[in-house]
């Protein structure tokens, strides 16, 4: 009779248990030191609340430190929720501002003019992050690769370290005859959205799978769950390959230098800002949105177009001033050089370039409290 | 007073339940009722759920398989053969071993044991590869289906050997001396006196193992290097429910996060039909029991 108690117990806590079970899956975030002067002049208070993108935590917090800081009575709050439901959230008005890896696509623009007015929503890229090639081959910590080259990597095409098309690539360097394990995110991100992109762009004829969040499933190879987990997978796997943030690539493992035009592009903040400028900006799109287009095909020299640019989007009018003042104070400190600076301390973002972060700044002093 | 709050307790856990269920079916609806390629995959949810759920089932089995006998081997030394001083040091270092969060397992799984694991599942491709379970080629990186249900393993051994180890203490001494007096050797008393008491309670003490094994998430997530279904263990490949919900869901939103709820209702229901399953096990062997 007692064993049928406790059986009876055991069932009832099992269920229990699984109904209580919960999660937590935060990254650590890194508090940034921030700037130290807010970019406008006059000091403005209130809360503003924003959310979306989980790629500009880090730097959130360190825009979000700086300004507090600089602007006292002012709270941002921040929930990364993810680059979709920031966009929903600021579409449905339950936000202020919304983060994005992916600026408004046309049907969210006309959505957002219900909670936005008739001018809708406007993206403002403020935080620019180069992707880097990862690898982990022994003895070898510089490698020459062309798109098609990576491509067929990750597709699982070329299996070995000592194939003839790397080999061509790099005639000094000693491959050694070790197979390729390719390495991708197991959860739906930015990074895996713009690196799909470049591929998709630079190596139309072997990537065929469209841009994505998600890897192709199709593909071969092996995932890891999120940046962290993708360099430490590599670290401690020779052979294998992955593409990640370049500020989470440790010193251990080599940074592939990507052909752009002829030339090949090592990984760096500069040559990252250098492919954001050489984008265009998405026409037909009102006058102060600098929604991005980037072209993954450029032979601009020193660019390196494997880059991940994340949006500040906002309301083109809100409906009164305070929120205005605190909107526009906000994404100019963010935008401005100490916003840069801090998020690059912070993240290892690439900063702005100052052509780009002026437009991004006259886009933002555009925002007007909406006409009556 | 007293059965004032009983039936409080009893009533809240039913509606807890209850609860979590309605929101599950709601939040489920517009995946079933979405055309079939909008599902991710894009053939419909029930070729989206299916890999998943023999997933699910694999890991859990391998874990279970894994920690069963173990489990029940722990409790019995921890009962009936450890001096009584290290059996109480020994009950509280199992029991510590539960309260390890699981974000800990994973992260040993994925940075130290699937590392050790590379080579014996090299070995085991190249010598063993003609079994389908341990097909070639072997993950590079130690990060499969089987590494997950060995860690899984770890997480659910304390579970059944702390329940199993409660239930062994309370077999009926008087059957256990007779069966001594009888002439019976320590290890024929235990399979005559102890484990036929204990049955229904080991199957209870599985389940609950089960249930941690079949939700477990984190732990799941940071090791398994996922990808379609495949029948080998060692090459990288299958994937949980809890784990693509945990991968999916910080990024998900409209019909996506829909779909992740309808497959915790597919797993809030394979659990059900589990512990359903187990109570009829136990109703069954209740009168062989020696309990009554």
């Amino acid at each position: 009779m007692k064993a049928l108690h406790i059986g009876r117990m055991a069932a009832v806590l099992t269920v229990g248990a699984l109904a209580l079970t919960a999660c937590g899956t935060d990254n650590a975030v890194t508090p940034g030191n921030g700037g130290t002067s807010a970019a406008a002049g006059a000091s403005v208070s209130g809360t503003l609340t924003g959310t979306g993108a989980t790629s500009i935590s880090a730097a959130m917090d360190a825009w979000k430190a700086g300004f507090e800081s600089a602007n006292s009575g002012s709270t941002i709050q921040y929930s990364p929720e993810g680059s979709g439901a920031g966009r929903k959230a600021l579409i449905a008005g339950a936000v202020q501002f919304a983060g994005s890896d992916a600026y408004m696509k046309d049907a969210e623009l006309a959505d957002a003019k219900a909670k936005c007015g008739p001018d809708g929503a406007i993206n403002v890229p403020w935080y620019i992050s180069p992707i880097a090639v990862a690898f982990n081959v022994p003895g070898v910590k510089d490698l020459k690769l062309d798109a098609a080259t990576v491509a067929k990597i990750f597709r699982g095409d070329i299996k070995n370290w000592n194939d003839a098309a790397i080999k061509a690539a790099n005639p000094s360097a000693t491959l050694p005859d070790l197979a390729i394990t390719p390495v991708h995110r197991s959860d739906n991100s930015g990074t895996t959205e713009n690196f799909t992109d470049y591929l998709a762009q630079a190596a139309k004829s072997v990537w065929t799978d469209a841009k994505s969040g998600d890897w192709p499933s199709a593909l071969p190879g092996e995932n890891a769950k999120g940046t962290s987990g993708v360099v430490k997978t590599v670290t401690e796997t020779a052979g294998a390959v992955t593409y990640a943030d370049d500020s989470a690539v440790t010193d251990v493992l080599g940074k592939a230098e990507l052909k752009v035009g002829d030339a090949y592009v090592p990984v760096t903040a500069e040559a990252a800002a250098k492919a954001v400028d050489a984008a265009k900006v998405v026409g037909g799109r009102s006058a102060n949105d600098l929604s991005l287009k980037l072209d993954r095909t450029t032979t601009a020299a020193g660019a390196y177009p494997a880059v991940l640019v994340s949006y500040g989007v906002f309301c083109a009018h809100y409906p009164d001033a305070k929120t205005v003042d605190l909107v526009k104070a906000f994404g100019n400190f963010a935008v401005s050089d100490a916003g840069q600076k801090a998020a690059a301390d912070a993240a290892k973002s690439a900063p702005l370039s100052a052509a780009l972060a002026a437009k991004a700044k006259a886009s933002i002093d555009s925002i007007t409290v909406a006409a009556k | 007073m007293f059965s004032g709050a009983a039936l409080g307790a009893g009533v809240l856990i039913v509606v807890v339940l209850f609860a979590v269920a309605m929101f599950l079916v709601i939040q489920a609806l517009p995946t079933f009722s979405a055309a079939p390629a909008d599902i991710t995959g894009g053939k419909g949810f029930t070729s989206y759920i299916f890999p998943i759920v023999i997933g699910t089932l694999i890991a859990a089995a391998i874990a279970l398989v894994i920690a069963t006998p173990i489990g029940i081997a722990v409790a019995l030394f921890i009962s009936h053969y450890a001096p009584r001083g290290m059996a109480r040091g020994l009950g509280y270092v199992v029991d510590l071993l539960a309260a390890i969060p699981s974000v800990i397992y994973g992260a040993w799984g994925a940075t130290f044991l699937a590392s050790q694991l590379k080579a014996p599942y090299q070995w085991l491709a190249e010598n063993m590869g003609w079994i389908p379970i341990f097909g070639g080629p072997a993950s590079g990186t130690g990060k499969t289906i089987l590494t997950a249900g060995i860690v899984l393993a770890v997480m659910v051994l304390p579970i059944i050997a702390s329940l199993a180890r409660e239930i062994f203490l309370q077999a009926p001494m008087l059957h256990q001396e007779a069966a001594l007096a009888l002439g019976a050797t320590r290890w024929e008393m235990i399979r005559m006196a102890v484990l036929p008491f204990a049955r229904g309670g080991i199957i209870s003490a599985v389940m609950l193992g089960l249930g941690r094994a079949l939700g477990e998430t984190m732990a799941v997530a940071l090791v398994l290097s996922s990808g379609p279904l495949i029948a080998s263990l060692i090459r990288s490949g299958n994937q949980t429910i809890a784990a693509e919900i945990a991968l999916n869901f910080p990024e998900a939103f409209g019909l996506r996060l829909n779909e992740l709820i309808a497959a915790g209702l597919v797993l809030f229901l394979i659990t059900l039909l589990v512990n359903m399953v187990a109570r009829w096990i136990i109703s069954r062997h209740k009168e062989f029991s020696g309990a009554n």
